[in-house]
Order: C-alpha cells, then structure tokens, then sequence
C-alpha cells in the first residue's frame, strides 16, 4: 500500500472511535475548564464570565474543603489496608491448603458484585442495635451505636466497605505476580540461611514492585471514581462527614444545579487524577501489567 | 528456617479460612435474612423456616423484569460498540501508518484517567442538548470508545506476524479482509476476556445511568436497586436483601460458573 492510502485508510479506521473519544473526553475536560470562569446559566439570564470567582467560592467552601479531607483520608484509609490485604491473601492462596479453590473464591466474590448491592447489605450490617455489628458487639456488652449516622463512624464505615470491596479484585495481580516467582529464589535463600521474615521482606517483596506500583495507581483512581456505596450508605452525612469529591460534584451539579460550580470542582478533580497520570508516566515509565 | 513447620502451615491455613469465612459473611448474611421470614432476619435460629416469600415480593413490589431488561439492552449496546470501534482503531494503531498517529494514541490514553464519569456534568450537558437524556443510547455512547480496549486490542494485533497478513492479501483479501481473517479471529480469547470485564463492570455500573435516566423504561438494575431500597417505607430487610440478590444474581452465577475466565480476565484487563 502507498503511504497515502496507507494514511486515509488509517484515518478512517481510527475515526469512529475518535469522534466520540472527542466528544465525551476531550471535549468535556476542556469545556470544564472554560465553564468553570462563568456564572451558572439561568432561565432568565445566560452565563457571564466572572473570572476566578467560583475559585473563590471553592476556596471558602467549607463543604469542598471536608469533602476533599475526607477523600484524602478515604484515598489513605482504603488504599494501604486493602493492598496489605491483599498480599497477605495472595500469599495464603499461592500455598498448598485444603479448600484453596474455595478460599481464592471467597476473596474473589466482592469484585463481582455490583456496588449498590454490596452497599445495601453493608447498610443491614451497620443498622444501629439490630445489625449483625451490634449484635456481635453487644455479646460482649457493647451499646449500640449508630455507625452510619455518627460523625466519628461515618467515614470509616465507608472506608470498610471500599476495603473489603477492593482487596479481592487487588489479589489476583499479586497473585500472578507470585506464581511467575522463580521457586529457586526460595532454594537460594535457604543455603543463605535467610529466615521466611527476611525472605519476604528482601526477595518477594521487592519483586513484587512493579505489581504494587500498578495497583497503587489504579487504587488511587478508584479512591476518587468510586463512589456508588456513598448513595445507600450515608448519602454523604452526617454533616457531609462521609462526603467524598465527586460526590460533592454531583450534589452540586445535579441536585443544586449549579454547573459552573460543579465545573469548579470538577477541575480540582482532574488535577488530582493528572497528578496520578504524572506519577504513573514518569515514575513507573512502562514498567506496568500493561505491557 | 525457611520452611514452615507444619504448625506454621496449619495456623496459614486457618487464617486464610477465618479470612474467607469473613470475605463471604456480608454475602451470607444477605441469603440468610433473604430466605427466612423477617422475623428471622437478625435472629440466628438454625430451624428457622425456609421461604421464598421476600423473592416473590420484591420481585412484584419493583419493576424488575424492566429493569433487567433494561440492564441488559445497555450492556450489549455498549459491548457492541466497544467491540466495533475499539477493533477498527486498534488496527488503525498497530498496522497503519498516518500523520498524527503517536499524538492520536496518546490522546486516546487519556481516557484511562478522564473516564466519563469524572467529567459527567458536562456529559450530561452535552448529551442533554443533543435531546438524549433518558435514553439507551446516552448511557451507552460515552464508554463506546474505550481506550483500554483499544490499547489492549493493539498489544494483542501488534503480535500478529506479519507473514499471515501478507499471505492473506496474496489470497486477495483488502484492509478489512485481513482484519475480518486474520486479525479478529487470532484475538478471540482477547475479545472474551475484555467482554467478561466490560460486561461485568456495566453491569454494576451506576452513577452516570443515575445521571441520566429518569423513568422506569430506561432505569438499569442498579438504579432501580437504590430506588427500591430507598423508597421501601417499612424496612423490611428480607425483602431488601431479596431483591439485592437478584439484581447480582446473574452475575455472581456466570462467575461461579466460569470462575477461572473471570479471574483470568479481570487480570488481563487490569484497568477496567
């Protein structure tokens, strides 16, 4: 084929997928940012460039900055705790044991489920005196409390559900990751004399890199995607104290209409996941799964 | 000192049990107040008697058949779709050579972190002007274009040998020939693994079809899950968990199922 052809046909190919590609990615990151310098349209008057107005107003919510709190907090408290876990499941099911099919199945299950459901059994758990929480608890004499609905618990509760929701679908990575292991390593720290402690610590985990630094970002990402279980479990409360950033983006947006606002904090978004995106270009290079 | 003892081996194993008993509990849990009456439902009584009532009755209390009904048209539509144009532009990616080409890829790798959702308030701006909002084709249109589906059917064209192309175009094939013979059918566990994942992940997807559906018609399983739940008055938690179950059934059965393909291309598809 001539290089002119070669170059329409290649085009051609490409374009389908490019226009929505355009339409749906490209173009609402940009008009997000442009829409973000005007007022909200309404009935009665189109929008007006206003600056960095919204920028103000963001920097004096209260609201954006506890949503914000709490996403960092939601980010931490769910990406280190499942990634734990998840090596330590990976590690247990790359054993010989009885039932290991079932236990991996075990593990496996929450990543299959969608999140809404999870979250309207996690909301039977969590149900002040009459959930199963308290009713464990209260075996050993503890009051009710009210997990979802106090300010203390809220996030946390949240935080459990993403956690338990996440480690499965994390173990499977390092799982792969484990059986491509060459078991000589093992037979050569055993002539070192290397205790299992030391040979976790200095080989496999070290190995495992890669796999972890994988993870991390996709972790990373769903702390600020995620955000499904936010609707049945607390929508948010109490007093926004569970309220994670795109949640607050659709409140904004959806249920206050202010979209000018809402483009404001979607912005601040966006930073957070190009931060991500630099982190996973430069830092990583192509040393990823994808390759 | 590197082997465990059996002790060692033994202690392993219980966690890893006690661990798993703990992962299925919330699932457990669910079935178990599903299958008994709702006096049942946070009393743990062994001969507590069966029943199917909580299914029948949310089964007719909500419009479920829609509702998966729904589910179903919008996780095909996008699968089709994703399959189509994902195939065409990975080709164009592996085998073509065109001005613009590395920028275009990266372009299309931006998706990777601006996903649809991220940026929905725009979307819905978008797609409300276009008249669409309520409709399949809104919730479907903006994941028809995947960059991980592109991406991944690319590395997978890329290691076509060449020599089979050239052969077919010898057999007299065109650019959509070789593609249609060569290409498509040497990625076909490529195409599985990607469709388990994208069918599971639309499945549960549920903030954008919540954005845009307003009606019973065009309401998915998951959408019409957080109503149900939100508007039920008495709480009755038999039939929650009822319904819960079978909005996952489908699911969590072709899982149990096809447990290996699954985990295989959950694997695969790192990035959904």
């Amino acid at each position: 084929m001539n290089t002119r052809r070669q170059s329409v046909t290649g085009w051609l190919l490409l374009l389908p997928a490019a226009v929505l590609l355009a339409a749906f990615t490209h173009y609402p990151a940009l008009a997000t940012f442009w829409h973000s310098f005007f007022t909200t349209p309404r009935a009665n008057r189109s929008a007006r460039f206003v600056g960095l107005e919204n920028y103000e107003l963001l920097l004096e919510d209260p609201v954006f900055w506890t949503a914000l709190t709490n996403n960092a907090w939601y980010a931490l408290g769910t990406i280190l705790p499942s990634m734990a876990l998840a090596i330590v499941m990976a590690l247990w099911v790359n054993r010989q044991m009885v039932g290991r099919g079932w236990v991996r199945l075990a593990y496996f299950t929450p990543t299959v489920l969608p999140m809404i459901a999870v979250a309207n059994i996690w909301l039977f758990f969590y149900t002040p005196d009459y959930g199963l929480l308290d009713q464990v608890r209260s075996l050993w004499g503890g009051a009710p409390h009210n997990w979802l609905g106090s300010q203390e618990t809220a996030l946390g509760a949240v935080v459990a559900v993403a956690m338990w929701k996440e480690a499965g679908f994390f173990m499977i990575f390092y799982l792969a990751a484990l059986q491509q292991q060459s078991p000589e390593l093992r037979e050569a720290a055993a002539l070192e004399g290397c205790n299992r402690w030391q040979f976790f610590w200095r080989v496999t985990f070290p190995l495992l890199m890669p796999t972890t630094l994988f993870v991390l970002v996709n972790a990373v990402i769903n702390a600020f995607r995620l955000i499904d279980h936010i609707f049945i479990l607390t929508r948010g409360g109490p007093d926004n104290a569970s309220s994670l950033l795109l949640f607050y983006i659709y409140e904004v947006g959806f249920k206050f209409w202010d979209v000018s606002y809402a483009a404001a904090l979607t912005v601040v978004l966006l930073l957070v996941l190009a931060v991500v995106a630099l982190f996973q270009f430069g830092v990583l290079e192509r040393r990823t799964h994808y390759q | 000192m590197l082997n465990p003892t059996r002790f060692d081996n033994a202690l392993n194993t219980l966690g890893a049990w006690l661990l798993a008993l703990l992962w299925l509990l919330p699932l457990l849990y669910a079935v178990w107040s599903a299958i008994h009456p709702s006096e049942f439902s946070a009393r743990f009584d062994l001969l507590a008697p069966l029943t199917t009532d909580n299914f029948s009755k949310a089964w007719s209390a909500a419009p479920f058949p829609r509702y998966f009904l729904n589910t179903s048209a919008l996780v095909l539509a996008i699968l089709i779709g994703q399959i189509v144009l994902c195939t065409l532009a990975a080709y164009a990616f592996a085998r073509f050579e065109f001005p613009g080409k590395d920028i275009a890829f990266a372009l299309v790798l931006v998706q990777l972190m601006v996903m649809p959702d991220v940026v929905l308030v725009e979307n819905y701006r978008t797609l409300h002007r276009l008249g669409l909002v309520d409709t399949l084709s809104a919730m479907a249109l903006p994941y028809m274009a995947s960059a991980f589906g592109i991406f991944l059917l690319r590395q997978t064209f890329k290691t076509v040998p060449r020599e089979l192309e050239e052969a077919a175009r010898i057999e007299g094939c065109g650019s959509f020939g070789v593609l249609w013979r060569v290409y498509v059918p040497l990625a076909r566990p490529v195409y599985l693994a990607y469709a388990l994942v994208s069918v599971s992940h639309h499945w549960n997807n549920f903030l954008w079809p919540l954005v845009m559906s307003n009606s019973v018609e065009t309401r998915p399983l998951t959408v019409g899950l957080s109503v149900f739940a939100s508007t039920d008055q008495g709480i009755d938690w038999g039939i929650i968990n009822a319904a819960t179950l079978i909005s996952s059934a489908p699911l969590l059965l072709a899982f149990l199922l096809f447990q290996r393909q699954f985990v295989q291309s959950f694997l695969r598809a790192g990035i959904r």
